[in-house]
């Protein structure tokens, strides 16, 4: 599991991150949610080791301060939010990078690493891509060879950050979809960053609000997602509806009542 | 498809210059025959076409034929005889082939710390040269031809040194300024300390103005050497630098995807970047000291390399090895049969012959793509 106590990160001499306090347990889904500037990437990249921070980050009980990026890559297979992809490397080829910390003696590829991302891209649905460049892929088809990639890595624990920006709504639904399964499937435990409310409170087993670097409410997503606490922390209008026992997030605009008067 | 690394949102990464790419379906296709073989079987053949010419083309004419018999009969055990005299021989192995070898040593290394420095910089551009390897390697030279003497044997220790210290203090200063190495505040403080060691040489040149053409003739390369014990002076750092830039390929691979998914992915970016620039430095600084700032290979052989073969580092390093030697190879042949008996300047011959070839390679690869 993944259990974050008293995390801090300043970006400039800014409380970025503030002693946010949170425990991931094995196998469940977490997604952070809250405004845009309100911290959610930065506690994904401190526990991803790509910025300093103060209190404790733990997974499986080790403290990730002390592994080298090898031994962390090992535990955290991060999604980023906006993945750079060398357009002439191939979808297999990109697979193969998430075996990094995997490689031996000189980085040579073993046959079991060449298996493992064989199956990762399998496992996607990009078999019949793997010899075609990232630069030719549609954007749902290059995120899906981003998630093999991590997939490669065999970590136990998920990073997603913003994994669904920039797609439709039915390929946001796709990757979703496929963490999900992918989730059960290997019991894997994930952390994630999401704007979609809705999609975060249909996917995960809890939510995290994050709003000015604190943790302001965490709970199932029935108990995050209600209309005081959207409404004040994102400074929007939303109805939230109970739709089929989920809640959906609704914005609401402010000449609304006005138009629907009756004529 | 060309340009810049896309993102998922294709939109194109800051601070980097577009990477030209070539046609990503040919480099499908020829990975899907697993063909990294041809490139590297390609290599060898032009590195011995290119070894052999070295060492039949010169002023006194003996046959290919004659010197690979010679070469074979060299061979214990195999009882074969030479049909080459005494003085032919001596003229082959004695004169031209430490030539051949310094060549060969001087453009693998160029061409594959420059490949290597593109790699950790991310920049298409980067060769050990713009990281302040040139500019101190030419006050080192300068100060040792002004103040000892042109034929001194401080020349080649003195520019090592420039070049190693200009290095140094190039990175010392990228991370001051950032806390930290990031590749263009590096690249920004290589071209302060270059501007700096450029202003200082171009001083002592003009107080001894006495040395400008030994200087010049230093800064333009040449391979005119004395005798195998270059070679040897040079090699240990050169094979050094290759083992372990080779050895670095598939890392410097990951670093295409940026130094905070490298790192994710368990590459420890900074420690990398340190070892590969610093034996690249090395080696690089080990070739000029001896044979002068011959210029163009570090960025050309890559490029034509990558243009040619695909963007991945795993074949790009050791084709560009091959490559660059061979290169090497047939420039200092035409710079020492073109005005023969005189001398070009090999510097000048790469730049003549790099140039058009890369244009050549650029338009080919252009006009295929649309």
């Amino acid at each position: 599991m993944i259990d974050i106590a008293g995390a801090l990160v300043q970006l400039d001499g800014v409380r970025v991150v503030d002693g946010v306090d949170l425990q991931v347990p094995v196998g469940t889904w977490t997604m952070l949610i809250g405004p845009n500037g309100a911290g959610k990437t930065t506690l994904l990249r401190a526990v991803a080791g790509l910025v300093a921070h103060s209190g404790t980050v733990r997974v499986d009980g080790a403290d990730l301060a002390t592994l080298g990026a090898r031994a962390r890559a090992r535990l955290l297979a991060l999604v980023p939010q906006d993945p750079l992809l060398p357009p002439e490397m191939t979808a297999s080829e990109y697979t193969l990078l998430g075996r990094t910390a995997h490689l031996g003696f000189l980085g040579r590829t073993s046959a079991r690493d060449e298996e493992v991302a064989r199956e990762a891209v399998a496992r996607l649905g990009l078999t019949g891509l793997a010899d075609r460049p990232l630069g030719s892929m549609s954007g749902g088809e290059r995120q899906r060879a981003v998630l093999a990639r991590a997939l490669a890595q065999q970590a136990p624990v998920l990073l997603l950050d913003e994994p669904t920006t920039s797609l439709d709504v039915g390929r946001q639904q796709d990757v979703l979809d496929l963490v999900a399964t992918l989730q059960t499937e290997r019991g894997l435990t994930v952390l994630g960053a999401m704007h979609d409310l809705t999609l975060a409170g249909q996917y995960a087993d809890r939510l995290a609000l994050i709003d000015g670097g604190h943790m302001i409410a965490q709970g199932r997503p029935d108990q995050v997602l209600v209309e005081t606490l959207i409404a004040h922390h994102y400074r929007a209008r939303v109805r939230v509806e109970n739709v089929g026992g989920a809640p959906v997030v609704l914005p609401t605009r402010a000449l609304l009542p006005a138009r629907a008067a009756p004529r | 498809m060309t340009g810049g690394p896309s993102r998922i949102a294709s939109k194109s990464p800051p601070n980097e210059a577009a990477w030209p790419s070539a046609k990503p379906y040919a480099t499908a296709r020829v990975a899907a025959i697993g063909v990294p073989w041809r490139w590297l079987l390609g290599g060898i053949a032009a590195l011995i076409v290119a070894v052999l010419t070295g060492l039949a083309l010169g002023p006194a004419g003996i046959s290919p034929a004659a010197i690979a018999a010679d070469l074979l009969a060299r061979l214990p055990g195999l009882g074969l005889g030479t049909s080459l005299s005494q003085l032919d021989s001596t003229v082959v192995w004695e004169l031209r082939a430490p030539r051949v070898a310094l060549g060969a040593l001087v453009g693998a290394v160029l061409a594959v710390a420059g490949g290597s420095y593109q790699a950790v910089f991310r920049n298409p551009l980067a060769d050990p040269y713009l990281l302040g390897v040139a500019a101190g390697a030419g006050l080192g030279a300068t100060v040792a031809i002004a103040y000892v003497g042109a034929s001194s044997a401080w020349l080649p220790g003195a520019a090592f040194a420039g070049a190693v210290v200009a290095v140094i203090a190039a990175y010392a200063l990228g991370r001051t300024v950032t806390g930290g190495p990031n590749t263009t505040s590096l690249i920004l403080a290589g071209v302060a300390v270059a501007a700096f060691l450029s202003a200082v040489q171009t001083f002592v040149l003009q107080q001894n103005s006495e040395s400008v053409r030994p200087v010049y003739a230093w800064l333009l390369g040449r391979l005119s050497t004395s005798g195998w014990s270059d070679v040897a002076l040079i090699a240990p750092y050169v094979l050094g630098s290759l083992i372990v830039l080779l050895a670095h390929r598939r890392v410097l691979d990951v670093l295409r995807v940026g130094d905070d998914e490298a790192t994710s992915l368990g590459v420890s970016v900074t420690r990398v970047r340190l070892v590969v620039v610093a034996v690249a430095t090395l080696g690089t600084a080990a070739a000029v000291s001896v044979s002068g700032l011959i210029g163009f290979v570090g960025v050309v052989i890559p490029h034509a390399v990558r243009l040619m073969a695909g963007a991945s580092y795993r074949l790009v390093l050791p084709v560009s090895m091959l490559f660059g030697a061979s290169f090497l190879c047939l420039a200092d042949v035409l710079a020492r049969t073109v005005l023969s008996p005189a001398e070009l300047p090999i510097g000048v011959v790469t730049a003549c012959v790099g140039a058009p070839f890369l244009a050549v390679v650029l338009r080919r690869v252009r006009g295929s793509d649309t």
